[in-house]
């Protein structure tokens, strides 16, 4: 069993921000080895498998999607968003617990104008571009070599966004 | 048994195995879905300056790198070993309408007119690549999260500010694709 030990205020400080326009932050109290990391990378790889052969990493996907002309990828979004679901409410009655032990927490997302302005900003990247940020890694991984110019360009984003973050609507 | 394998896979297996990536991440170690702040880590880990948005311990948010290198690796895999045999089978109408603006080369899963080092120095390249690319870092951030975050954890864990931004990234897609794409399709 975990035991529920209050973080320092230093610790609290960095979560916080952490926290930031965020929304995969978990704190743990628990001190994992990197190796213990793995078993992301391992899911990661059936992820980037899956991507590739359902190709939902193809530009010519998303496309069809945004022009109302193939089911597929409202089909795989659908699906995905109905298991998780359906998973998130069996964990959340019967009180499901981490393998480690931990109380499984979902954080709230708070809403922001970020969720309008830079979800349309992001929205129309994604028809030019033909990936998120997950098929973008997939892209590279599977062979397309320029699109390592793109992942750039979104790094690049990213991090503009975090310089003007304060001055923008929120 | 191999043989299905290597074929292209149909949505509901793709959307299951992606939509059991919520319940994984919960049960390994507490995490919740989310691939965008990858990007917002790397930015943290190779170049914080004095910025308070990347000033953080990065570490902590290892895992999430951990999880964007196998997909990159998976999908290797996916294009090698498990290669889908045969061109991308895209619907009529859409493949009629990208043949109108010059676009017919289905074999892979990116187009070769648009996607190739040649293009990298042209007008086509600096607007898919470049301007592309940073809407999709710039939006995320700033949305808080993108397909997998918002429309899939988001709405699987039933948060309406989610559901918005589900929606607006439908919305500047269609736009995208209607309005803006058609025009920059020809330049």
């Amino acid at each position: 069993m975990a035991q529920h030990i209050q973080p320092s205020p230093a610790e609290l400080k960095d979560l916080q921000n952490r926290e930031l326009d965020a929304i995969c932050v978990n704190e743990s109290v628990l001190k994992h080895p990197w190796w213990y990391n793995l078993k992301y990378s391992a899911w990661g790889i059936l992820f980037g498998i899956v991507f590739v052969k359902a190709e939902i990493i193809s530009w010519f996907r998303i496309q069809e999607m945004f022009r109302f002309e193939s089911f597929h990828m409202y089909g795989v979004i659908g699906t995905a968003v109905v298991v998780g679901l359906i998973s998130v409410l069996i964990i959340k009655r019967t009180k499901a617990r981490t393998i480690y032990g931990e109380e499984i927490h979902i954080p709230n997302k708070e809403f922001n104008k970020g969720q309008i302005y830079g979800a349309l900003i992001f929205g129309l990247g994604w028809a030019i571009t033909g990936a998120c940020p997950g098929p973008l890694f997939a892209q590279m991984g599977a062979g397309f070599g320029v699109v390592i110019v793109t992942f750039l360009s979104a790094v690049a984003g990213t991090y503009v966004y975090g310089v003007f973050r304060d001055r923008l609507p929120h | 048994m191999l043989e299905a394998i290597k074929q292209p896979w149909p949505w509901y297996v793709a959307g299951a195995l992606i939509g059991l990536t919520v319940p994984y991440l919960l049960l390994v170690g507490n995490k919740t879905f989310g691939i965008s702040s990858s990007l917002r880590h790397l930015c943290a880990a190779c170049m914080p300056a004095n910025i308070t948005f990347f000033k953080y311990d990065w570490k902590k948010e290892a895992w999430n790198l951990f999880f964007v290198g196998g997909i990159a690796l998976g999908a290797f895999i996916g294009a090698t070993l498990l290669a889908n045999p045969g061109p991308v089978q895209l619907a009529e109408p859409t493949a009629a309408y990208l043949a109108e603006k010059g676009i017919t080369d289905t074999s892979a899963l990116m187009p070769p007119e648009i996607f190739s080092w040649s293009n990298l120095f042209t007008l086509r390249g600096l607007i898919f690549f470049v301007i592309g690319g940073f809407m999709v870092g710039f939006g995320t951030r700033y949305a808080g999260g993108c397909t997998s975050g918002h429309a899939i954890m988001g709405l699987s864990s039933l948060q309406w500010p989610s559901l918005v931004a589900t929606i607006m990234f439908m919305l500047g897609g269609i736009a995208m694709t209607w309005l803006i794409l058609p025009h920059l399709l020809t330049l």
